[in-house]
């Protein structure tokens, strides 16, 4: 009986550590970008590592994402007599919702699982201590390049997706169903708005970047350096990051929407 | 692995983030570059919005030429203070014209328009316009008619 209750606490208290550990490590690692030429050198990797390689799924999903809602939209719209608004309907879910979203989970699935893996391995080699052993910090020259790449990338992944998924959205509807493009456009026009709807969304994929890419990397620098302890950590960055992922969703949107 | 292409691609996915912003920002949010338009404030009270909102559109003869910009309860007369902001380059409003509410279509958004009257004076930032009609309440309308008290 006590016994039960001294794990329960010491799991208590680990994960409080870890909790701890992990804001010191996003704080240190932030920090610790340089600005030098091989600094900037490293983010640029990162970036095409962590950013450019996703762009490929990230613009395919985006492009079937808009379709299938301009053909729902349509379906539905058309029973009323007003298909026109399609138009904003497919706009304001893709800006406000599933462009942030969707990036963000295929985000993680395809960038962070790999960040997870390969920061990870270094450690189960020990390239990470050798690296300390030569006097490089492994927070700026592993860390802090690849925690900025998943800053930057995610925002733009997800303004990409959004553009491109309208322009699915437009492809179904206006060429293939045969709604009036200007209707089309001034609908969307006029119920888009710039600040509350694009920058808000801007504003949630900046978030889930923020917290995927932390989870991501923070998971494959404190695994435990074994094989198992790598799978673990790939499974776990995808899981913790989704569920952030959805749940921070839900508050942002009550905040920025829901009018609290 | 690092080489100048890889620089180049990362920019162009800076750059292809960047076109897909704007294309949102202009194409799909309808912002306009010159958005700060010059405008000038007028005011109208109405005893029935039914449902006009902030950010209505205030029109003349079906063209926009403003917007609503604010909706306040007018204690001392009960009834609602709306203020509008019209674009400066629509200048020649007559002080006697008439604001109505009315629907786009049967179950659109509703917004204020604007008919102009025969006044020699036009109005200024800063004036009321006295001559108003409600939104057409469907349920009265309808009530009005099953009662038997319609007079039209």
């Amino acid at each position: 009986m006590v016994k039960a209750i001294q794990k329960l606490g010491r799991s208590g208290l680990d994960y409080i550590s870890t909790f701890g550990r992990s804001g010191v490590f996003l704080l240190r690692g932030v920090f610790g970008l340089s600005f030098s030429a091989k600094g900037l050198q490293l983010l640029i990797k990162q970036l095409y590592q962590v950013g450019v390689l996703s762009l490929i799924i990230i613009i395919v999903s985006g492009m079937f994402i808009g379709m299938v809602l301009g053909l729902q939209g349509y379906s539905i719209l058309v029973d009323y007599g007003s298909e026109q608004a399609v138009g904003q309907m497919v706009a304001l879910t893709l800006v406000r919702e599933l462009g942030p979203v969707v990036t963000a989970l295929l985000f993680a699935g395809r960038a962070g699982s790999a960040l997870t893996a390969e920061i990870g391995l270094m450690k189960a080699t020990e390239q990470l201590s050798s690296l300390e052993m030569m006097g490089v910090d492994p927070m700026r020259r592993i860390v802090a390049p690849r925690l900025w790449a998943g800053f930057i990338s995610l925002p733009i992944l997800a303004i990409i997706f959004s553009a491109v998924g309208i322009m699915g959205g437009m492809l179904i509807s206006v060429d293939w169903l045969g709604v009036y493009d200007g209707a089309f456009w001034s609908n969307m026009q006029s119920a888009v708005e710039f600040e509350s709807d694009i920058l808000n969304g801007v504003i949630k994929a900046v978030v889930f970047g923020v917290v995927v890419t932390w989870i991501a990397v923070f998971q494959g620098y404190d695994l435990i350096p074994t094989s198992e302890g790598i799978s673990n950590a790939t499974t776990k960055t995808v899981v913790y990051s989704s569920l952030a992922v959805l749940g921070l969703d839900f508050l942002l949107t009550a905040v920025m929407f829901g009018g609290l | 692995m690092y080489n100048k292409s890889v620089e180049l691609i990362v920019g162009l996915f800076m750059i292809a983030g960047l076109l897909a912003l704007i294309f949102l920002a202009l194409q799909v949010s309808g912002l306009s570059l010159d958005s700060q338009k010059d405008s000038y404030k007028v005011y109208a009270q109405f005893d029935d919005l039914g449902g006009l909102s902030v950010r209505g559109k205030v029109s003349m003869a079906g063209v926009p030429i403003g917007r609503v910009s604010e909706i306040s309860l007018d204690k001392q007369t009960y009834t609602a203070l709306v203020e509008m902001e019209i674009y400066a380059d629509v200048d020649s409003l007559t002080a006697d014209s008439v604001a109505s509410i009315q629907t786009s279509g049967l179950l659109g958004d509703k917004y204020v328009s604007i008919s102009v009257g025969a006044d020699e004076e036009n109005l200024q930032d800063g004036d009321t316009i006295f001559d108003t009609q409600s939104a057409l309440n469907l349920e009265k309308l309808i009530g009005a008619f099953a009662s038997g008290q319609a007079d039209f």
